[in-house]
């Protein structure tokens, strides 16, 4: 775990993205396969999931070192991370030089197995560790046992790394590292595999991202070059058909074929080696339902023959990146777009987003103004000569949304509410990205259904990282579209940024805690506002 | 009444008539060490440690009263005895001791136990109540040897220099620049160069007599053709950073020494590439270990985590309370 630590060291100890991907060209270089594999999985933010609760962390640090719960707790006030806190105050602990251990051998023979040991074998073994372990290995292992391990690369930055290393497109990599996959040498090795593998055969391509609109629509030129859609209120996924299977990606890279059998079984008719992105959208009599009543949809793996009478849903598909087993990203939306109309004629289950007419951009905005009655989020402006990217590039798609503001924040502490609401967590605080840390960036109290209230209530009861008084530090899981009114400089608030009326809109389970906003994106919406 | 009371314009001992760090103009004030949150402009007169009258001169200009007596020589101030003892922390730097019949009391400044060519090492003051900073009082603040901290900044200064670039160092110009200038000339020769913000205090460590490594000013490199930094180290103040000033520079990494450094969250926010955990502060169990030697059964946080290391201390059957100051916040001499 050394050269790991050392890895983390190297890509921690600079701000230059150069400088980060060069660090990581040269460990995956040059680290065994199986080392590599996990090393991939730790810096894309993959986690193991449910292997020691935060708590118990926390009192093996106070039995290690002797201090006092609230004395850890001012620490954690000041520090901002539990795995960090501990390595910090475990400082004092001396260190018993041991010989190195790989990582593979680190999380496959001695983390992993701590799931479902006794809580004094599991102690036993992490105290144990500590004593053995550096300072920067320590804080790897706490790092990992906190199920923590964001090192500031994004996923980008990674699949460039590999790239790199391996000589490849850097989209041959973006799609190897989508969906399922165990962290294996083997895998590793078809990672950077110059052959096409068979594990190909299911993966999705990286999606590729629309850009807020933040200026004047204007802007963007000639009406006659931009290919206009609604944009879906749903869940956005890529539809796989393959050597006679379906697969169902959503953009979370969860594989969500399961859960909608109709779309499933309408696929089965698309020719084989086709790929359409696109958006299940719950839809009855020709317009969409709210997106609640698709979350109904998403959370129920079980009955769903019940749910598929219920709640309808459909496939509106927008886009075909694959078509007779060949990736056709690259050829003008245009031309995709008229070769999805043939793949896709008749409006079924599977049915195609339709091209919004309207003349002049005025006439577009007198129509987004509309969204709300048309069950859209507002217009996506595409480029007809643009091809299906990688990533969220800024030019060629934009997202044009309604009204109001929205962000994407992650809930990152928890306390009671007031009233009827006292004994029921209530009042959230959501932050956002700033440099691989998330800074608090609103309050936010209303917009959850009761049901939703419950569920969170529970929820963090069980996943609380820490507690100052009444307030509850949670594990950084759930994504919620905030909505607010007005939004201000403020230099009181740590964001330097104040939002007016903020609720939530929805709890976006189908987003990953890093797809949540960034403060730069905040304070672009800030710019725009002024 | 007690020896010390807190008043708006700071630590005022109304047996002896005079203040201690006032941040208020007030007819007499004694000073620990020339920090701006302990040295303040504008008093009728001043005494210190004999060290710290360069300092203070240069603070105040030629005009200020200031008077300087060497540690451990006593004068009667109203009706108390007043000593000054080495507190560690910079040039001068010293704790107040202040004995009356009632009892002796020692305000210790900002203090550290950690070896400084810079100044003369902290002594313990056996005392009956101990005013100590707190500006890292809590357990993860604890300091690596000096020679660790200074090989890593070797190295990054070598890495740095192999792929071109420039060290640019933040660091405090009155304590951490001098300190850094002497911990470097034991693995060096080279001179470094400074911001023209810290030649006059680096001037005032030379008069002290402290040994440092030779120094240039940047602005001496400028005006000639292109002139190029690659591979130098330059140490300069925070105020320098972003600035128009940080052009002429080139390809840059740069790095802040100081106990803030210790916390990657801080780090982070403030963007350096590199954080060097160098303090001229006590850290946790340096501030344990100087509450036991003083032996004082009453103990007064003040500056920084005072919360909590005062029920920390209390919890461990000590009287302890806290003194507020008008500085919350980052500390200025870290």
């Amino acid at each position: 775990m050394r050269r790991f630590a050392a890895l983390y060291d190297a890509i921690d100890s600079t701000t230059s993205t150069n400088a980060k991907v060069a660090a990581m060209v040269a460990y995956f270089s040059d680290a065994p396969p199986g080392d590599a594999a996990w090393a991939v999985f730790f810096l894309t933010g993959r986690r193991l999931k449910r292997l020691v609760p935060y708590a118990a962390i926390n009192d093996w640090t106070l039995a290690a070192t002797g201090l006092d719960d609230w004395l850890l707790g001012e620490c954690y006030a000041v520090v901002g991370d539990g795995a960090e806190t501990a390595a910090l105050v475990l400082d004092q602990v001396a260190v018993e030089s041991q010989g190195d251990v790989p990582l593979t051998e680190w999380v496959e023979a001695r983390i992993l197995p701590l799931r479902g040991m006794d809580p004094g074998s599991q102690q036993a073994r992490v105290s144990g560790w500590w004593a053995q372990l550096d300072r920067s290995q320590r804080f790897m292992l706490l790092k990992i046992l906190t199920g923590e391990l964001r090192v500031g690369v994004s996923q980008t930055l990674v699949v460039r790394a590999l790239a790199q290393t391996a000589n490849l497109p850097v989209t041959t990599v973006a799609a190897r590292i989508m969906g399922d996959w165990a962290p294996t040498a083997e895998w590793f090795a078809s990672l950077l595999s110059h052959e096409h593998t068979d594990e190909d055969r299911s993966r999705p391509y990286p999606f590729f991202l629309a850009s807020p609109l933040e200026g004047p629509v204007a802007s963007l030129g000639p009406r006659e070059e931009w290919v206009v859609e609604f944009k879906w209120d749903g869940i956005r996924a890529q539809l796989v058909r393959r050597a006679d299977n379906v697969h169902l990606w959503s953009r979370g890279e969860e594989l969500i074929t399961q859960r909608f059998p109709e779309i499933a079984a309408a696929a089965t008719r698309l020719p084989d080696g086709t790929v359409l992105d696109g958006e299940v959208l719950a839809f009855r009599d020709n317009r969409p339902l709210l997106f609640s009543a698709l979350q109904q949809r998403i959370g129920r793996q079980k009955q769903v023959a019940q749910m598929v009478r219920s709640v309808p849903v459909v496939f509106m598909t927008y886009d075909i990146l694959e078509d007779a087993g060949i990736d056709i990203r690259g050829r003008p939306l245009d031309d995709r777009r008229r070769l999805l109309e043939e793949r896709v004629p008749s409006p079924g289950v599977l049915r195609t987003s339709e091209i919004v007419t309207a003349a002049t951009w005025d006439d577009l905005a007198a129509l987004r103004s509309q969204s709300r009655t048309l069950g859209v989020e507002g217009l996506m402006l595409k480029r007809r000569s643009s091809a299906y990217g990688v990533g969220r590039k800024r030019a060629d798609w934009w997202k044009w949304k309604i009204d109001p503001y929205t962000i994407d924040a992650v809930l990152i502490y928890a306390q009671p509410g007031s009233g009827k609401r006292a004994s029921l967590l209530t009042d959230y605080t959501f932050g956002v990205w700033d440099n691989g840390e998330l800074v608090p960036i609103a309050k936010a109290y209303s917009g959850l259904s009761n049901e939703e209230i419950a569920e969170l209530d529970r929820w963090i009861r069980r996943h609380t990282r820490e507690r100052f008084g009444p307030v509850r530090h949670v594990e950084p899981v759930h994504v919620f579209e905030l909505g607010f009114e007005g939004i201000a400089a403020s230099p009181r608030h740590r964001s330097g940024i104040a939002v007016r009326f903020p609720r939530m809109l929805r709890w976006r389970t189908d987003k990953k805690v890093e797809e949540a906003d960034t403060l730069d994106h905040v304070r672009k919406i800030l710019e725009g506002a002024r | 009444m007690p020896l010390l009371t807190e008043t708006s314009s700071g630590l005022w001992c109304a047996a002896g008539g005079f203040h201690i760090d006032p941040w208020e103009p007030v007819e007499r004030a004694l000073i620990t060490h020339a920090h701006g949150d302990h040295a303040r402009a504008g008093s009728a007169a001043y005494l210190c440690a004999a060290q710290s009258a360069g300092l203070l001169r240069r603070r105040f200009g030629a005009d200020a009263r200031i008077e300087a007596i060497d540690y451990g020589r006593t004068v009667t101030l109203g009706s108390v005895q007043v000593s000054f003892h080495p507190a560690g922390h910079v040039l001068g730097s010293a704790q107040i001791r202040i004995e009356s019949p009632d009892g002796i009391w020692v305000v210790a400044g900002d203090y550290k136990r950690a070896a400084d060519p810079t100044c003369t090492p902290f002594e313990p003051v056996r005392c009956d109540t101990f005013v100590t900073e707190s500006t890292f009082g809590l357990p993860i603040y604890r300091w690596d040897d000096t020679r660790t901290v200074i090989d890593d900044i070797t190295s990054w200064w070598r890495g740095n220099a192999d792929a071109g670039r420039t060290s640019v160092m933040f660091c405090y110009t009155i304590g951490k620049a001098q300190r850094l200038l002497a911990e470097l000339a034991r693995v060096t020769d080279r001179a470094i160069y400074v911001h023209g913000m810290m030649l006059g205090m680096i001037d005032a460590y030379r008069d002290a007599g402290v040994a440092m490594l030779p120094i240039k000013p940047v602005i001496e490199k400028t005006g000639r053709a292109k002139p190029s930094f690659a591979g130098e180290l330059v140490l300069a103040p925070l105020s320098a950073r972003g600035t128009p000033w940080m052009r002429r520079l080139g390809d840059v990494s740069d790095g802040f020494a100081s106990g803030l450094m210790r916390v990657r969250g801080v780090r982070r926010q403030r963007g350096f590439d590199r954080g060097f955990v160098l303090s001229d502060h006590a850290d946790w169990p340096a501030l344990l270990q100087t509450v036991e030697d003083t032996g004082a059964p009453r103990v007064l946080t003040t500056h920084g985590h005072a919360e909590p290391l005062a029920r920390y201390l209390s919890e461990r059957g000590l009287q302890s309370g806290i003194i507020r100051t008008a500085w919350e916040g980052e500390p200025s001499g870290d």
